[in-house]
């Protein structure tokens, strides 16, 4: 058991950040599955809205993102 | 960082490391493997482009329905979302589609470099798109473009609030779009980069996780299409929005 406090605190705030993926997991599958039912109700407008799909998950996904950023900042960066 | 029971170490963020040809040290001139990288990027791209596009068969060879296709499928974007006025800057569309597109795919080719994985990359790509929005809006728009901050039929007193709002998510608009694309494309290395060393750490058991890697592979070659036409549409929106104002 070596290593200071400090460090300890790196890792655990880089494997907490790593939580924000859940949080996109949670809105890319909440995203995916209305999109699905909408489509299913009116495939013939799907189509059209395949656009907005992705600009949605694009969304939810950045933030997601932006928590693994900060978890590689502090591995690597502070 | 993975470590190998058996003292293989593999650093899955190895393979991001900008290092220059000639000479031992980075400047700013150096030519880098990412400078490599992009100079392959864009020689593929107006190969493609340019053989595809001199046939002019009326049955499309291959290589020309790839470019037709492409052409097509991103100028329906461009006039799906952001209308017909839009079309003038569908060049500069395209291009930032092919050059995010072709880096991502060439990225994926073992041992080369991929060059949209570096925020300093996909930063410059993001601003020149930012910049030049906000310049088309307040060309369009004059000093009415700013109107573009305060939404309509919103009631005075929760203007304070919402006008600092949206005056951030207008600014946060380049961090979000260079971070997304970048950190997909570290991710999705890493990923397999780790996936490689259990392989290489489990021995013959190994061929597990290399069954996994294959499965990994597909999904990253799905994420490098998705993301670059990810990157396309949002500077669409943002674009319907400098012409159109909300």
């Amino acid at each position: 058991m070596e290593g200071n406090i400090s460090e300890m605190g790196q890792y655990l705030g880089a494997g907490l950040a790593c939580l924000a993926m859940a949080g996109a997991g949670i809105g890319v599958g909440n995203v995916a599955g209305s999109f699905l039912s909408g489509a299913l109700r009116n495939p013939a407008a799907a189509q059209q809205q395949m656009g907005n799909f992705f600009v949605g998950i694009a969304f939810v996904e950045a933030l997601g993102l932006f928590g693994m950023v900060i978890a590689l900042l502090l591995i690597f960066a502070v | 960082m993975a470590d190998g029971g058996s003292g293989i170490k593999i650093d899955p963020m190895e393979q991001f490391e900008i290092v220059p040809f000639f000479g031992s040290e980075l400047t700013a001139l150096s030519f880098t493997n990412s400078s490599l990288w992009m100079l392959l990027v864009v020689i593929t791209a107006s190969l493609v482009l340019v053989l595809g596009a001199s046939g002019r068969a009326l049955v499309p060879s291959r290589l020309q329905s790839v470019t037709e296709m492409t052409y097509d499928f991103i100028r329906r974007t461009v006039q799906d979302t952001a209308g017909d006025e839009a079309l003038k800057y569908f060049p500069y569309i395209f291009t930032v589609f092919v050059f995010v597109l072709l880096s991502n795919l060439l990225g994926l080719i073992p041992y080369s470099f991929t060059v949209t994985s570096h925020l300093a990359v996909t930063a410059t790509l993001a601003l020149a798109v930012f910049i030049t929005v906000t310049i088309i809006g307040f060309a369009k728009h004059g000093v009415k473009f700013l109107e573009l901050f305060v939404p309509h039929g919103a009631p005075a007193p929760l203007l304070v609030l919402l006008v600092p709002i949206e005056v951030i998510s207008y600014f946060v608009r380049p961090f979000s779009l260079s971070v997304r694309l970048a950190a997909n494309m570290l991710a999705g290395h890493a990923v397999l980069k780790v996936f490689a060393g259990f392989v290489v750490a489990m021995s013959f058991a190994g061929a597990l996780p290399l069954l996994v890697m294959i499965g990994i592979y597909a999904l990253e070659v799905l994420v490098a299409l998705v993301q670059a036409y990810i990157f396309t549409i949002l500077s669409c929106v943002y674009l319907k929005d400098a012409l159109h104002m909300h």
